[in-house]
């Protein structure tokens, strides 16, 4: 390879002469420390190389030498459990060898290279294999079956396969394709993170990615395969609502890019992931995530490459047939970084000084998730759902990050700091928020839980609609004026938001609620509706429904553990049918007819 | 012996531009010395070839092009650290100005400091308490938190970071803070008010200053923060000191940033600031924290004007972003003669649910903090229906929140400057407010801390 010399320095833009036979998104070596850089403009002889450390001491005359190779990540056993900054250094290895700050040119191997795993052959000697196909498995983590795949671009016989326990880098299996030549199959494989990683075949999204959080999977639900966005002012809780996908949607891998936001926020996710259990299996929930995180004291080029980082681990995972969700956060820094480097290049500026590509980069990272049958045998699907927090400035949410987002994306949970100031957590916005999956999950839906749950929360939706229009009512004439039966409604309207979407990621039952109890949730707080409206028309006061002090039991149904829950819900529902029909005899009314 | 360059090709403002330059280095240090033998700093931004852009540390005054030499030292810039810094004043670009001795330097740290490995942190979880209601009991400060305060020209915010400078400790430790004081672009008032209270207090023999003045240099404002930094940071994790740093005001730091970015003609960000400005500003605020293995800590508490009262300007929008909460003053409140003037309802802090709870405040913490927050919210809504509709328009219940919010705002919010509340005191208070509401209003606490806290006795209200 040439060796090139640097002759400019500008922040974490380097050029270099004399790099001849380098390539777009080639990774460099520069200076004398060998930082890590990636060419990204070549122009005659010069090349601009962004580098994902920080630049101090570099300066004209520095060498600069190419690797040849694009930027790329190992994938294989010793994933799961870790941690990663943006291009896949583990952080963990690199405090036990350097201490607590990151220091520049450290390197270490992004998969542990002493550790032996035991290895579980599936094919054998004599089978012809070809890219995808399994061959193997390592029993990574008690939730984590590792498959172990032929990369991308080999088949041929399987000349030789062991068993028994090996380093990432031992070879495994050897395959000859049918030119003769032969290959070495290692535990791990590498592939560079700027491109999608190969399926046979992308599917439409038909089964839901149960979060546990109620306005999610009642409202604005997201199908496993799918993308959703979360944009939100500072402080309306996008962090906690990633973290709380994190912990309980219900995918068997989880991978989290914290890219450019808190050092505290990823040492929390390190400290109480494991410990948290999955709700499925009662494993400790770090034993299906990989965590990235490049916050925003790093390096900002490592930041922009943290992404795709991400992604591409998310991708491998998805190629064994599993469903994986890659939560994102925040996809503005990202955006940002973009900007920094694109700013540095002196190129021509996009809007509020985006690079004009800016769109077609947040297209292609969002077209990488998706459900899709693998490459390979046996034959299996798997699913990547994206999910991405926005942080627009200001809050406005007409800025160029989000409107490139939601042009993409199907599901939009908008949070509004409004609600948040009246800690209304998630600050969710009902009316602004949307689902495009909500119709191709209603079969699903109507299998898993039953037919009532479309009508229930098609339901909900319209009393929250109503209940925004009477607000406006009230806000001219008062509450009195209104008619007793819009009363209940903005009655009803209040217990679904206090009573039902609001939930509480800090309360150890409140955090997660199940399908199940979330229907039965819903159908005490129809029941109420449907027999205040009955009681109405008898000619009961409005009042006296209001006051009914049932609702409280109702109200707090949420702390209520899921063990338990079916037993005191037949209680409420008991109450609640006995002080109706107190009040409604009463007033000398027939008795109600049985309602559900 | 460096060599020396005499062909400055030009100064603009706070930057300048050497020609027939070789050997310089990204970042590194350069001292200018002007024809009469003085020395000024600055570093280099970039290099192109034989030409380096060197930014101004201090004041381009008396510059010139011909006489002026320019050295490359070779390396970042530092500050000399050591445990006698404790109890001086310095100017913003670490020279003492209290009249006292230099400081003998233990030890020499870059100023920029190095990123913190997020895996290597350890999570702010102790409760530390103000004795200011507002913080204590609804956005609880813990040590190695952020936590900005968002205000306005003209409102008390000084007044309040000396309280808590005062009378921030960690509940049955004896262990107290010591502050590093950061000020850039203050009037003397400012700075002398809080050199003068903290010297009445005793506090001063425990703090660092570093002062900017309005009338100093406007481009050192870009170094103070990070001296003051790298001195905590000394102070926390080689001297195990619980350090609370006050930098003030952040705005006045952002637009020395604008002007360096204006001076060497970059692409301008929102309202004219830098598009880098969010990834600098992080490199301020992140260094804030604990690690794994070190007693002491950082808690900063920078504090910024926003211009215009407005919230979605780039400054307290970019830090908001990054810290971990932020507490609003409010005008009105200040109007209405109310000290702490709290806007509680967009106040936050991220990291309260960590630092509080049984062991650490008490049990019934979080519940009574939710209820408190959603009645007050709701009693806000309803005075401003009332000042549209009339209060005849108002159900009883809404009247009853009504009157919450104002006795919240009255007991509550409002306290002494030298009142120093126990949190037992903030809670009591707490849930003497909320014995106002009917009990079936009160969603939010658990039936158990109900019959524990709520106060006895009290006349059940009228319900709706």
């Amino acid at each position: 390879m040439a060796l090139g010399r640097i002759v400019k320095v500008a922040g974490p833009l380097v050029v270099a002469e004399g790099l001849t036979d380098a390539k777009m998104y080639d990774v460099v070596r520069v200076g004398k420390e060998r930082l890590v850089g990636e060419v990204i403009v070549l122009d005659g002889d010069l090349a601009s190389i962004q580098v994902y450390e920080e630049t101090s001491g570099l300066g004209p005359g520095d060498p600069v030498e190419g690797t040849g190779e694009p930027l790329s990540v190992e994938l294989g056993p010793g994933l799961i459990g870790s941690i990663y900054d943006g291009i896949q250094r583990p952080l963990e290895a690199i405090q036990a060898r350097w201490g607590a700050y990151i220091r520049r040119g450290v390197e270490a191997p992004a998969l542990n290279r002493a550790l032996k795993w035991r290895f579980t052959p599936t094919a054998k000697k004599g089978d012809f294999v070809s890219e995808g196909d399994i061959i193997g498995t390592v029993q990574e983590t008690t939730l984590v079956l590792h498959k172990i795949m032929i990369p991308p671009g080999i088949s041929g016989t399987l000349e030789e396969i062991r068993s028994g326990e090996f380093t990432v880098d031992e070879p495994i299996a050897i395959v000859r394709d049918a030119q003769g030549k032969r290959y070495e199959i290692k535990l791990m494989q590498r592939w560079p993170v700027r491109k999608a990683r190969p399926y046979r075949e992308k599917l439409p999204s038909e089964e839901l990615l149960t979060t546990g959080q109620r306005i999610i999977d009642t409202l604005f639900p997201i199908a496993k395969g799918g993308t959703a966005c979360v944009p939100g002012p500072f402080g309306s809780g996008k962090t906690v609502i990633q973290h709380q996908l994190a912990k309980w949607a219900d995918a068997d891998i989880i991978v989290f890019v914290g890219c450019g936001e808190r050092g505290n926020e990823m040492t929390d996710v390190l400290m109480e992931f494991p410990e948290l259990e999955d709700p499925k299996t009662g494993e400790p929930l770090m034993k299906r995530t990989v965590l990235i995180a490049n916050t925003s004291n790093m390096p900002v080029a490592a930041r922009e490459a943290s992404v795709y980082t991400g992604i591409t681990i998310a991708e491998y995972f998805r190629d064994m047939g599993y469903s994986v969700a890659l939560m994102a956060d925040s996809t503005s820094r990202w955006a940002e970084a973009m900007r920094e480097i694109s700013g540095r290049l002196e190129e021509m500026p996009g809007e509020e000084g985006y690079p004009a590509y800016l769109g077609s980069r947040i297209a292609d990272f969002y077209a990488r998730a998706g459900r899709v049958v693998c490459l390979g045998k046996p034959e299996r699907q798997g699913s990547l759902s994206a999910i991405g927090a926005v942080s627009p400035p200001g809050g406005d949410l007409s800025e160029p990050v989000t409107q490139n987002t939601l042009r993409l994306v199907k599901v939009f949970w908008g949070l509004d700091d409004k609600l948040a100031y009246r800690r209304h957590f998630p600050a969710i916005n009902w009316l602004t928020s949307y689902s495009l999956y909500k119709e191709d999950l209603a079969p699903y839906f109507e299998r898993q839980v039953g037919p009532e749950w479309n009508e229930l929360s098609r339901e909900f939706m319209k009393l929250l609609q109503i209940e925004a229009e009477l607000e406006e009512i009230v806000r001219l004439v008062g509450v009195e004026a209104l008619s007793p039966s819009d009363r209940l409604k903005l009655e009803v309207a209040r217990s679904i938001r206090e009573d039902y979407l609001m939930q509480s990621a800090f309360d150890d039952i409140d955090t997660y609620t199940s399908l199940k109890k979330q229907l039965r949730m819903m159908q005490l707080i129809k029941a109420f509706y449907d027999l205040g409206q009955q009681a109405l028309d008898q000619g009961v006061d409005i009042h006296k429904i209001i006051e009914l002090p049932v609702r409280e039991r109702i109200a707090k149904a949420k702390f209520i553990p899921e063990s338990e829950f079916e037993d005191r819900w037949r209680e409420i529902m008991a109450e609640l049918r006995e002080s109706f029909e107190h009040l409604m005899a009463r007033t000398g009314g027939a008795y109600a007819e049985r309602v559900h | 012996m460096q060599k020396e360059y005499t062909n400055i090709a030009e100064i603009a403002g706070p930057i300048m531009i050497v020609e027939g330059v070789s050997g310089a280095k990204y970042d590194e240090l350069v001292e200018i010395e002007l024809p009469g033998g003085e020395i000024r700093r600055g570093r280099v931004l970039e290099v192109d070839r034989d030409k380096a852009v060197i930014q101004l540390f201090e004041a381009a005054q008396g510059l010139n092009l011909r006489q002026s030499r320019v050295r490359f030292l070779g390396k970042v810039m530092e500050l000399g650290v050591s445990e006698d810094m404790l109890g001086r004043v310095f100017d913003g670009a670490g020279r003492p100005i209290d009249g006292g001795p230099q400081i003998i330097p233990e030890k020499k740290l870059p100023i920029s400091g190095e990123p913190l490995n997020p895996y290597s942190r350890d999570y702010p979880n102790e409760f530390i308490q103000t004795g200011i209601s507002v913080i204590d009991g609804l956005n609880t400060l813990v040590r190695g938190q952020k936590l900005p305060i968002f205000s306005g020209s003209g409102l008390p915010h000084n007044r309040i970071a000396a309280q808590i400078a005062r009378q921030a400790k960690v509940l049955g430790e004896a262990e107290e803070f010591s502050v590093v004081f950061g000020a850039m672009g203050i009037t003397f008032e400012e700075a002398n008010f809080f050199i003068t209270d903290l010297r009445k207090t005793g506090a001063l023999e425990r703090a660092v200053m570093f002062i900017n003045l309005a009338d100093d240099p406007v481009i050192e404002r870009i170094t103070t923060p990070r001296l003051v930094l790298t001195c905590a940071e000394y102070l926390a994790f080689e001297r195990d000191m619980h350090v609370l740093v006050i930098l003030t005001d952040m705005t006045n730091y952002a637009e020395a940033l604008r002007e360096v970015s204006a001076a060497r003609k970059e692409v301008p960000g929102r309202r004219g600031y830098p598009g880098y400005m969010y990834t600098d500003l992080s490199t301020i605020y992140e260094r804030a924290g604990r690690i794994k293995g070190k007693k002491g800590s950082i808690t900063q508490m920078p504090i910024l004007t926003m211009p215009q009262d407005d919230k979605t300007h780039p400054i307290p929008d970019l830090t908001g972003y990054i810290t971990e909460g932020q507490l609003f003053l409010s005008r009105e409140l200040h109007r209405k003669g109310i000290y702490p003037p709290f806007d509680v309802l967009p106040c936050l802090s991220r990291l309260k649910d960590k630092g509080i709870g049984p062991g650490k405040t008490r049990e019934d913490h979080a519940g009574v903090l939710n209820q408190l927050y959603a009645a007050y919210a709701r009693g806000v809504d309803v005075r401003e229906m009332a000042a549209i509709l009339g209060e005849a328009a108002l159900s009883k219940l809404d009247r009853i929140y009504m009157k919450f919010a104002d006795e919240f705002e009255r007991r509550f919010i409002q306290q002494g400057e030298y009142e120093d509340r126990t949190i037992i005191e903030t809670l009591t208070i707490g849930w003497e407010l909320l014995s106002m509401l009917p009990r079936g209003e009160l969603k939010r606490v658990r039936d158990e801390f109900i019959e524990k806290y709520l106060p006895k006795g009290v006349e059940e209200p009228v319900t709706a």
